[in-house]
């Protein structure tokens, strides 16, 4: 399923992070996953909420800097091997991934894979085709 | 003589012609304006001790600051009833200054202008739109008298609503274009996106009044299928026109029959030698109502010593830098924060420049150069590579614009200080350390 994930800019100085967290938390808004990527100087933090357009508008009025992605959600069994399948599928189709992570899924003994690719759509139509359709709205959004 | 045999007379009879001019200049603003006055007086010089231009850089210095403590009139040299206009700028710091003008001065100044615009190919065909603006700033006016001298068709449209600005240019088929360049930039980019440029006959740009780059020129030359020239001039000196480039595009004729440039130190005063870089100075030959006397421009350029292919005798000067209140010295190299906002603008690719900050402090004997830029918009991006690959070409164009190497930091939006709304551009620890 293609999904709406938030990115964030946020400069490596102390309290950045827990700036962002407190919006959210103090506009009722669940973060179902958080991924930070980072360098010495700043780093994307990558959210998942339960409501994406709130959690942008929050954000943004506090002046910080959040853009909406598409990125493909996948639910995988918390098994050895689970990523491997995913990676081996994409790989050798044109398709480059940009990043990917893993986190903790609403539904017990599941992950969820999230991927960024330099292509969403053939991505999404690829994991449909192979059965891996199978991350359902409820457990990313609140519905 | 008449005006245009000045442009090409030889060095040594436009010196006589200058020290003449000089000589009777500082009697009457001695005699008649009591703040250059007392400023002889302070350094014991007395009008005779001027005999031409070689004893210009004896003379006291004048300074903006002058037409504030003498506002509005204080500085003229003739009385109100000979003064047929005046033109007034508010500046973004402080109170506004006046300035005026005799029917003399008015002469003169179109004449500078019509000089300009007759060596860059303007003629009594052509249509002229001046999209300067009218009113007390000098831009509008200005070039407008210059454009009528010639006998060109003047459109005398004004700054502002462009889509009216575009229309007139092609119902009224204007050939030339006078306004400042960022002005010129937004009604090319317009055009361009609205698709008109072949319903255009324009084909000379006049265009001045703010700093501009080589690269804006080239741009809006591609985009509206024009040649532009720059234009120099500022209300405390004149207005537009004090110096214009020739068809050749390489540094502006200083009019040296009505003003005398001089580069200083802008910390020392020293007069700097011929070609070097430093504050520039004028002082005006032949206006009556508001003469100016070693004028501090604050405007940071260089003279070409170099004869102009154009054969004009009349010195050029190269495109001022920026302004000396400005000007930073890292490691040895004069760096400008408009050089700074000129990169970020490039990459940003929008008209807002990105709030940054310049940091210096000195670390072993060597200066570190440090900017912070906020992140925004135009430079997100949702992966890491992105972002350090717009760093690197933030870091790369600082290098090849400035000359030397700064550390570029994304830091978060609004985390700049400002101070009453604007940000503090510059913080320098270097002081008293090696
Ligand atoms: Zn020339």
């Amino acid at each position: 399923m293609i999904i709406k994930q938030l990115s964030v800019f946020l400069e490596n100085k102390q309290g950045r992070l827990e700036a962002a967290v407190e919006i959210l938390a103090s506009a009722g808004i669940d973060i179902s996953a958080l991924s930070l990527a980072d360098t010495a100087d700043y780093g994307v933090l990558r959210l998942l909420v339960d409501q994406p357009a709130l959690a942008e508008e929050k954000l943004s009025e506090s002046g910080i800097i959040v853009r909406q992605t598409r990125v493909n959600a996948v639910a995988m069994k918390d098994v050895p091997g689970g990523a491997y399948g995913i990676l081996r599928l994409l790989s050798g189709t044109g398709i480059s991934i940009e990043y990917m992570y893993a986190c903790v899924g609403r539904v017990s003994g599941e992950a969820l894979m999230v991927l960024r690719t330099d292509d969403t759509e053939k991505a999404e139509k690829l994991l449909e085709d192979n059965g891996f359709n199978n991350v359902s709205p409820q457990d990313i959004y609140r519905i | 003589m008449n005006s245009a045999s000045l442009e090409y007379t030889d060095r040594e009879s436009l010196k006589a012609i200058q020290d003449e001019r000089l000589i009777n200049t500082v009697k009457r603003s001695y005699e008649r304006v009591e703040c250059f006055r007392l400023r002889m007086q302070e350094i014991g010089l007395i009008p005779d001790d001027i005999h031409g231009t070689e004893d210009l850089a004896k003379l006291p210095f004048s300074y903006k600051k002058d037409l504030r403590d003498y506002y509005p009139y204080g500085l003229f040299a003739e009385p109100m009833e000979n003064v047929a206009r005046v033109h007034a700028s508010s500046g973004t710091t402080g109170k506004r200054i006046v300035v005026g003008y005799t029917k003399n001065d008015l002469e003169m100044w179109a004449d500078c202008i019509a000089r300009m615009m007759r060596e860059v190919g303007v003629t009594e065909k052509d249509f002229v739109q001046v999209s300067f603006g009218y009113g007390l700033f000098t831009g509008g006016f200005g070039v407008h008298a210059g454009a009528e001298k010639i006998g060109a068709t003047v459109i005398p449209i004004s700054s502002g609503n462009t889509a009216n600005q575009i229309q007139t240019m092609i119902d009224f088929g204007a050939t030339v274009l006078c306004s400042t360049p960022s002005y010129a930039m937004y009604l090319a980019e317009e055009i361009e996106r609205l698709g008109l440029k072949d319903q255009l006959k324009l084909r000379i740009g006049i265009f001045g009044a703010e700093p501009w780059s080589e690269e804006m020129r080239g741009k809006i030359e591609r985009t509206l299928g024009i040649k532009a020239y720059d234009i120099y001039g500022l209300s405390e000196v004149m207005g537009p026109g004090v110096a214009g480039e020739c068809r050749f595009q390489n540094g502006m004729h200083v009019w040296e029959d009505n003003f005398i440039p001089e580069i200083i130190d802008p910390d020392t005063g020293d007069v700097l030698p011929l070609g070097a870089t430093g504050e520039l100075v004028f002082t005006s030959l032949t206006k009556e109502a508001f003469p100016v006397i070693r004028y501090r421009t604050r405007d940071i350029c260089s003279l070409i010593p170099e004869k102009c292919p154009c054969g004009r005798t009349h010195i050029r000067m190269h495109k001022p830098q920026g302004r000396s209140d400005d000007m930073l010295i890292i490691r040895g190299v004069n760096v400008f924060p408009s050089q700074i906002e000129e990169v970020l603008l490039k990459v940003s690719g929008k008209e807002i420049t990105p709030n940054y900050q310049i940091i210096l402090d000195r670390v072993n004997n060597t200066d570190t150069f440090d900017i912070n830029v906020e992140m925004s918009d135009a430079f997100f991006a949702d992966d890491i590579k992105s972002i350090e690959k717009t760093e690197k070409t933030i870091t790369e164009g600082l290098r090849s614009t400035l000359g030397i190497g700064a550390k570029v930091h994304l830091v978060n939006p609004k985390s700049i200080v400002r101070s009453e709304g604007k940000a503090k551009r510059v913080i320098d620890n270097r002081q008293g350390k090696i």
